[in-house]
């Protein structure tokens, strides 16, 4: 959609990064790329790190070393103002939706839109109004509190604030997580519409294999304090690390495989001729 | 950076052509929108759009285009922009209009009548509630192994112990607060001498008591409030319940017990601590002795006094645990509903607390004691 800041295709770009709490090391030497338009999966076990990567890209962890580098920009040696201008173009996704509590799912998606640029009410609303079409849900969920949304309606609403300013990044932090399958199915699909209408980067960490077969690009496996290997699934179930193997070859990894191999085998049946 | 976003009307052959040209962004939609407005106003939604130029479309001037021309009257767009195009207008943007906001005198009257109902509503559960922890209470207090020695033990640190430095200070400044304004009045008189008397009386009957149960409904109440409704909203107290335990039992009667042990004996040192302060002042600005202060004092009937205001303390401990348990048990879900339910909570104790004083001292002056 937009060009590139510096005609580099990577919008990530995390190197050397280490984080540590105390005397515990999270992270050690992490390396990371993430490109224009695609949808890198992290995975790892729990403890290894996974949010704390998260936070450290979006800038809420300051990290002990390392440097991190959205859309070009060096997070840590950027200005306010230039750091600012950044972050505008990234939306977050919190696990539990992190919704303001106190204000309605229309405010909620509006707090971007009145914080950063200066819009009509009648304008903003019917902006609000769309994101919270395009994220799925009714029209009657504006009015509504998130206290009396389902999960997977906090979701949803949570994924239209993040997309209010129409990001360039998205991150998800274990978007499906306390979904039923076909809730979590159909996130997936919508995070796969909105990144080909968008033309969203999407980093998004999960501990649901059937996300990661159906949407990710690439898989990053948070391992050892780093990243052990990011590459299309494919190879990654290839690499010869235990946890790795065990990860995707234990049985609810070969389910979900079988699963969405059989389900584009249907497919291409289904639809031999398009495009 | 390029340009803001423009909508120019150009007339050719085949009839007149919006061209867009420029960032068709949220950050250009404010006059996007006027200009959509406009030319909509003049040609309703007929027009053709030739968007080949826009710079940058995101989502809110991809909505615009729409407004502008419909869905298939925006051409120039490459796949990706059709594909953008086209999710916003599959989108169903049923816009709803915000619910009409009712004012004037209908809306003071039903809030009026909501709120009077809310008063009586708040009351008959009080007293529900009150008879439920009774109850509970009655049901424990005879089987040892259902006390929580524990928890009680915690309470009465959180509600006690740690309560005392703010009693003390505070009744002590009130206590020499009032033996100056004593001193003003009853020198006219020449009776400065009464000031003991005048001191003794308030904090003995009232004073001591009352500003202590006011600082443990703020300090206590509320925390009892913000703790119970924290686990309520975390489905704490449903997993208790599934345990085959009683809430009440677990979680109300060792904060009323602590409470119960707690008040009477921050009461008793708030009567001290106010009694020290007005006899400094006493000492110092008006020629009265210690020991002549504690003469007088003795004068007074004093243990008379004393249990007149240490009767009320423990229906004072009782009615603010009782208040900032149920207020909450009454939080649901949000945070936001914590924070107004620990208002309410203070707010009817301390309510409470001083009605119950003004009855009592009714109540004591009618028996004359």
């Amino acid at each position: 959609m937009n060009a590139p800041a510096n005609g580099s295709d990577r919008v990530i770009e995390v190197r050397g990064l280490r984080n540590q709490f105390g005397a515990q090391v999270v992270h050690e030497g992490l390396d990371l790329d993430v490109r224009r338009g695609e949808i890198v999966g992290v995975v790892g076990g729990s403890g290894s790190g996974k949010s704390v990567l998260l936070r450290s890209i979006i800038g809420l962890n300051r990290p002990a070393a390392g440097s991190v580098r959205l859309l070009g920009t060096d997070m840590m040696k950027a200005g306010d103002e230039e750091r600012i201008a950044v972050e505008r173009r990234c939306g977050v996704l919190f696990q539990n939706g992190a919704l303001f509590s106190s204000l309605s799912v229309a405010d909620n998606v509006m707090v971007p839109m009145r914080e950063h640029h200066d819009l009509p009410l009648a304008l903003m609303q019917r902006f609000a109004a769309l994101k919270i079409a395009l994220a799925g849900l009714p029209p009657d969920a504006g009015a509504k509190f998130p206290a009396q949304l389902s999960g997977g309606m906090v979701k949803r609403a949570a994924l239209a604030r993040a997309i209010a300013l129409d990001p360039d990044i998205l991150f998800l932090d274990e978007p499906t997580a306390g979904l039923d399958p076909i809730g979590a199915a159909a996130f997936d699909q919508l995070i796969l519409t909105l990144r080909e209408s968008l033309g969203l980067t999407v980093f998004l960490i999960t501990h649901d294999l059937d996300t990661l077969y159906t949407i990710c690009d690439r898989v990053a496996v948070l391992s050892q304090k780093r990243v052990l290997v990011a590459d299309t699934l494919d190879k990654v179930e290839r690499c010869d690390d235990a946890w790795v193997q065990e990860y995707f070859q234990g049985p609810r990894g070969r389910a979900a495989e079988r699963a969405v191999s059989s389900s584009k085998r249907i497919a291409a049946y289904a639809a031999p001729t398009r495009n | 950076m390029s340009a803001a976003g423009t909508a120019t009307l150009r007339h050719g052959q085949d009839g007149d052509v919006v061209v867009a040209a420029g960032d068709w962004t949220i950050a250009a939609a404010p006059v996007l929108a006027a200009e959509v407005a406009a030319l909509a106003r003049r040609h309703g939604r007929s027009l053709r759009v030739d968007a080949s130029g826009i710079a940058r479309l995101d989502t809110s001037g991809a909505r615009l285009l729409l407004d502008l021309a419909g869905e298939r009257g925006v051409d120039g767009l490459d796949a990706t922009r059709r594909a953008l195009v086209d999710a916003v207008a599959e989108a169903d943007v049923a816009v709803k209009g915000p619910p009409p906001a009712d004012g004037g005198l209908v809306a003071l009257l039903a809030r009026t009548g909501a709120a009077a109902e809310q008063v009586a509503r708040d009351a008959s559960q009080l007293l529900g509630f009150i008879g439920l922890v009774l109850a509970t209470l009655a049901r424990c207090l005879f089987v040892p192994r259902r006390w929580r020695l524990t928890s009680l033990a915690f309470h009465l640190e959180q509600t006690g112990l740690d309560a005392v430095p703010i009693v003390v200070l505070l009744n002590f400044l009130v206590g020499a607060v009032v033996a100056f304004l004593g001193a003003t009045v009853l020198k006219d008189f020449g009776a400065t001498v009464f000031t003991v008397e005048l001191i003794g009386y308030s904090f003995l009957r009232e004073f001591g008591v009352l500003l202590t149960a006011i600082l443990i409904a703020g300090r206590s109440g509320s925390a009892f409030t913000a703790q119970i409704g924290s686990m309520k909203s975390r489905e704490e107290i449903d997993a208790i319940r599934t345990l085959g335990l009683d809430p009440v039992e677990v979680l109300v009667l060792p904060r009323l017990l602590a409470l119960l042990v707690a008040l009477p004996a921050l009461a008793f040192i708030a009567m001290l601590s106010g009694i020290v302060g007005g006899a400094l002042v006493c000492a110092l600005s008006m020629d009265i002795s210690p020991t002549m202060f504690v003469t007088r004092f003795h004068d007074l009937a004093a243990t008379r006094h004393f249990w007149v205001g240490m009767s009320k303390a423990p229906i004072f401990a009782f009615l603010i645990a009782s208040i900032g348990c149920l207020e909450g048990f009454k939080v649901s879900g949000s945070a936001e509903s914590v924070g107004t339910h620990t208002t309410s909570s203070v707010v009817q104790s301390i309510f409470v607390a001083i009605l119950v004083d003004a009855l009592a001292a009714i109540f004591y002056m009618e028996i004359d004691v």
